[in-house]
């Protein structure tokens, strides 16, 4: 009966604390409206499984570089070369014009959600990290 | 299926599990090898090799870990399963399925997320084969009316929390978490996390059963430092997921949490298991020498990781491990030397109670060479992807291609020591695979006999069936 109360307790505390991460602990100042030619993007780097390769705040595969910020640190068209001719790790997928540039524009979406790896932040006593563009 | 050979299914789950990670590891050393030479294979680009050995050596913890549950609940814990026809429609469910993800990613048809690249609708089969090995799990164990041992308890919370997090991961498809970046980033890891936490409350699950069984002594299994373990299992599973995404920007709060929940799990379960060996005798150790090794082997894993996944929960070192090849080392540790050796466990485990003439067979020479090629080249594996991702953490550069340069010998002994590891796996896969297919063969074999011999054979064969705690030849009528 006690491991059943202890579960239950435990299982209200995770319904919770899943809620408060869905809405307020994840509402971000810094989210730009997604345009449709982002979304489009956003499809296409599932499709080519980009992922395999390449990350996002540092979470993907390693590959490739990651690609939070690579718009502000290079650019669109850096970035639209890349895509259109490939490189030695890095195959020609063949994309059509549109689509390179919605890729370029969901790159340019996540740009704008925050910095990676932070370059402003302030390591606690703790041990605990705060972020600049951690969300006041 | 008569009651005899109910435990016939979970064997069935077990050798697929098997394939699946010799499989799994194949694909992994092809990987490996395209990571350092792009132009290996390109027919089968990264993309594809990636998700490949991913999800089959996922699939095997998944497979070996229902098969030993499908195995011991008719087999050991004498409760009859609620339907063996739903096992039979969940193995099929799972290797159909398993076979369309395969297709689906060696022709580069993707669409998912990380680690479920498939496109989702191949999420829903999954969703409704677990629905029913969940419904066949709970109706088979409710018919024990004492209390739950421990590993009931876990076995139950990770396909509860399977099919919790699974659905998670699932969450992206709606466009409330979809457009918003952090949102959904979080919560693929929030689910991520969770994930694992499920898939290890099964393994751990099955590693606590092996030692009750081994022991022969119920105590481990009812004991409170076991349900503490449990509980803490449960803790980290619901609420340490965050130390994936410290270095997302996001509320505070949730990476501190996360930070002070950090792994303390691992701690106690080490602890259960050394003081559980230091109890067994001499003639235990004998009788299960190929289980007993592989959970030994779990059982210093678990340190070695224990001491690397503190270090990554502290958010002020993992400003430099994140996104480092640190990560990888922490994640295949945990996989081939945690997970996998307490499921090899299992398995040698079913083997000697199965089959206790083939004991001397299973320990052979290749078997302890497959076992310790293994282990060796993992311990090379795992300390060349710490230092590549020292290598990748201190470097403050701006070229990816200069760091990935400088990390290169440490990448180099990285694939040549999985090549290694490969094919100790291989050994040690080949021997589970055969004497499992003997398992099966024998079971069958007997059906017929008895079919032909209805009283007499039968009478002989149940009165030298090997009892549940694998003793040879134990006279049980």
């Amino acid at each position: 009966m006690n491991n059943r109360l202890v579960f239950g307790t435990l299982f209200v505390a995770f319904i919770a604390y899943s809620s408060q991460v869905y809405t307020s602990g994840t509402a971000s100042m810094q989210t730009p409206p997604m345009s449709d030619e982002a979304r489009h993007g956003q499809q296409l780097f599932q499709d080519y499984n980009c992922i395999a390769c390449h990350q996002f705040y540092g979470l993907g595969g390693y590959m490739g570089p990651d690609l939070t910020n690579v718009i502000s640190k290079r650019s669109g068209a850096y970035s639209a070369a890349f895509i259109r001719a490939g490189t030695a790790t890095m195959p020609n997928f063949g994309l059509a014009p549109d689509e390179v540039s919605a890729l370029v524009e969901y790159l340019r979406f996540v740009d704008r959600t925050g910095t990676y790896p932070p370059e402003e932040y302030e390591v606690r006593w703790t041990g605990v990290v705060e972020q600049a563009d951690d969300p006041a | 299926m008569t009651n005899n050979e109910e435990h016939l299914g979970g064997i069935q789950f077990m050798r697929l599990g098997l394939l699946a990670l010799a499989g799994g590891m194949l694909f992994g050393v092809i990987g490996g090898f395209q990571f350092l030479f792009p132009e290996f294979l390109q027919e089968l680009l990264f993309t594809k090799t990636r998700p490949m050995h991913v999800s089959l050596v996922i699939s095997s913890i998944f497979l070996i870990a229902i098969g030993g549950i499908y195995y011991y609940l008719p087999r050991q814990c004498n409760l009859p399963l609620f339907s063996a026809k739903a096992v039979s429609l969940h193995f099929w469910g799972f290797l159909i399925t398993g076979l369309a993800i395969v297709g689906c990613y060696l022709s580069g048809r993707f669409g998912g997320r990380e680690y479920f690249e498939f496109p989702p609708i191949l999420s829903i089969p999954i969703f409704l084969t677990w629905i029913l090995f969940g419904v066949n799990y709970f109706m088979t164990t409710r018919q024990d009316k004492k209390s739950w041992p421990v590993y009931y308890w876990m076995w139950g919370t990770g396909i509860v929390f399977f099919f919790i997090t699974y659905t998670e991961a699932h969450l992206w498809l709606i466009p409330y978490f979809r457009d918003n970046m952090v949102r959904e980033i979080m919560v693929q890891w929030k689910s991520y996390g969770a994930l694992t936490g499920s898939w290890n409350m099964l393994v751990y699950g099955t590693a606590l059963y092996l030692a009750t069984r081994i022991s022969g002594c119920e105590k481990y299994a009812r004991s409170k430092m076991a349900f503490s373990l449990y509980f803490l299992g449960l803790f980290n599973l619901m609420f340490g997921w965050a130390h994936h995404t410290y270095l997302v920007p996001s509320d505070t709060w949730i990476r501190t949490f996360a930070y002070v929940v950090s792994m303390t799990e691992l701690a106690i379960f080490g602890k259960i298991i050394w003081d559980w060996r230091g109890s067994l005798e001499t003639w235990q150790k004998n009788a299960h020498c190929n289980a007993y090794r592989f959970l030994i082997a779990a059982d210093i894993w678990v340190f070695v990781n224990l001491g690397l996944a503190l270090i990554i929960s502290v958010p002020a070192f993992n400003l430099f491990t994140h996104g480092t090849h640190i990560t990888v080392a922490h994640a295949m540790g945990s996989t081939i030397g945690i997970n996998m050796m307490v499921l090899l466990a299992s398995v040698f485990f079913v083997i000697r109670e199965e089959l206790p003439n083939e004991v001397h067979a299973s320990c052979s020479k290749t078997l302890r060479t497959g076992f310790w090629i293994s282990n060796v080249s993992l311990a090379i594996f795992f300390v060349a992807l710490i230092l590549a991702g020292v290598g990748k953490g201190i470097y403050d550069g701006a070229s990816f291609q200069e760091m990935m340069l400088g990390i290169r010998p440490f990448l180099l002994t990285f694939a040549v020591s999985g090549i290694a590891l490969m094919i100790g796996m291989w050994i040690i896969l080949w021997h589970g695979f055969r004497l499992l297919g003997l398992v099966r063969r024998n079971a069958v074999n007997s059906r017929c006999i008895e079919q032909s011999y209805p009283v007499s054979l039968q009478d002989d064969q149940k009165a030298f069936r090997p009892d549940s705690r694998g003793d040879l030849g134990a006279p049980i009528g």
